[in-house]
């Protein structure tokens, strides 16, 4: 099992966020735990920038050999930029999901509501595993 | 709860992700499926599929029996080959896909899907009640391991003196391998060469450990179901519950050549099935090529571009490693061959209809 980072912070629907701490734009990806799995990563989707989303609208997919999920927004907010090399070579997701699999970035609106701490979601993958 | 196969703890100990398949834990796959499906095209991979089923058919009529309960003309299999066959209802609709070996002149192995082997056993064993024949389901003892790919002969020949180049695809014997009495079958799920053995559930750790061992030098891994899946896929092979169901007949499905009408005496069926051997189904099985990257499904429907007017169904689909794109099986009415697309959620994503199969070995 894959060890979480502790300078993220999560979502329930297993994504990651980061930056959430040093300023407005916050950037997303799924976890490590989420693309074990799913297998082998071979379609990403992802917003287009410039895209308003609201926390919890499903804003894209990723799409494995077996099966496909939802992307998710965790914040309210504009995408304002999208990661071109994720979505040219998806596997990235699974070979690097808190790096170069990163999906998009975010300039959020409002507040960031409902995230999950890495001991918070530590706790939810050990429920689930 | 799934049930365990008797290989259970060798997955565990490989790291596999296990899942639910038919009410047995299998696993789905070791490390990357698409790595796994590769092995199997490029060199060989080891499966576990001790979850089918074994049944076996003997006694003097047990070939007379088989071909009033099969569609198949099984008396007619010489001892020593196999047949696909499958089993059908009184109005003809597909029960199970099946795989029979005649192992003597006088008994029969029938290997049935997990999901259907207990009602295949008690449907042969109505259906045997009126012949000189013994119907007794073995599932529980044996345990079934495959060794698929190109490299699979070479593998195999380490551990067995059995005349395996003898052995021709649909054909099986009783060898020793590994030291182990195991019955040896060129047979397979995937469009390669390759084997599958039967033994009995006790010797399945050790054959399992001196395959790996035997294999490493020719690339052989342990391959999951998730790589199963895409293998048979390409092959354009049929899975029951997807393209074949109680609601399909082997015409459906463009496999109306196993119904043999030709042979001696009536069978479970035939009625129902004979006036449909030259009428074309209302839709056929295909194969589709998605122009774009995602994937069309199991239960999408299929559109007429621009109108979106439903004229098919998906019933498996999956990205090929072969083809470097999406593809899959579907239903479509007959007749329509271009302009077509899959609702995939709600977006309707082009295709091109091609011939099964995808994927066919280089000889």
């Amino acid at each position: 099992m894959s060890s979480i980072p502790e300078d993220l912070q999560y979502t329930k629907e297993h994504e990651w966020i980061a930056g959430v701490d040093d300023g407005l734009t916050l950037t997303v990806g799924i976890t490590a735990y989420a693309a074990e799995a799913l297998g082998d990563v071979v379609f990403v989707q992802v917003p287009e920038a410039g895209t308003t989303v609201a926390a919890g609208d499903a804003v894209g997919e990723v799409e494995s050999t077996k099966s496909v999920s939802d992307i998710f927004a965790p914040v309210s907010g504009e995408i304002v930029e999208v990661n071109q090399t994720v979505v040219d070579d998806p596997s990235l997701v699974n070979s690097d999901s808190y790096g170069d699999g990163w999906l998009f970035r975010i300039r959020i609106e409002g507040t960031a509501d409902d995230l999950l701490s890495p001991e918070e979601y530590t706790a939810l993958t050990s429920g689930e595993s | 709860m799934s049930r365990p196969t008797p290989l259970r703890g060798v997955h565990e100990t490989l790291g596999a992700t296990l899942t639910d398949f038919a009410g047995w834990l299998m696993p789905l796959r070791y490390g990357s499926e698409s790595t796994e499906h590769n092995a199997v095209r490029q060199a060989a991979g080891l499966f576990d599929l001790s979850h089918m089923g074994e049944i076996f058919v003997t006694g003097p009529q047990a070939g007379e029996a088989l071909d009033y309960a099969l569609v198949g003309y099984i008396s007619a299999v010489e001892p020593g080959r196999a047949r696909y066959t499958m089993i059908v209802d009184a109005e003809g609709h597909v029960l199970d896909d099946l795989i029979v070996y005649r192992l003597a002149p006088d008994e029969f192995m029938v290997v049935a899907n997990a999901s259907n082997y207990p009602r295949v056993a008690a449907e042969l064993t109505d259906r045997a009640k009126s012949f000189d024949a013994t119907v007794d389901d073995r599932s529980e003892e044996y345990a079934l391991i495959a060794v698929q790919g190109p490299r699979a002969q070479a593998i195999l020949g380490e551990l067995t003196d059995a005349d395996l180049d003898g052995l021709k695809y649909y054909a099986g014997l009783p060898a020793t391998v590994a030291g182990r009495e195991a019955l040896v079958a060129r047979t397979g799920y995937t469009g390669e060469d390759g084997f599958e053995l039967f033994v009995p559930a006790a010797d399945a750790e050790p054959l399992w450990a001196a395959l790996t061992k035997a294999g490493e030098p020719y690339g052989l891994i342990p391959a999951g179901l998730s790589a199963r899946d895409t293998l048979r896929l390409e092959a354009g092979m049929p899975l029951y519950g997807n393209e074949l169901s109680a609601e399909h007949t082997p015409f459906d499905a463009g496999l109306g050549r196993v119904v043999r009408f030709d042979k001696p005496g009536d069978f479970v069926g035939r009625a129902a099935l004979e006036p449909l051997k030259d009428v074309p189904p209302t839709r056929r099985l295909v194969g589709l090529i998605a122009t774009g990257r995602r994937v069309p499904r199991h239960g999408y429907p299929v559109v007429v571009t621009g109108g979106g007017d439903v004229v098919g169904e998906v019933t498996s689909g999956a990205p090929s490693q072969s083809l470097g794109r999406p593809i899959a099986m579907a239903y479509v009415d007959n007749g329509l061959s271009t302009g077509l697309a899959v609702d995939i959620r709600g977006s309707h994503e082009a295709v091109d209809v091609v011939e099964l199969p995808f994927y066919r070995r280089k000889k």
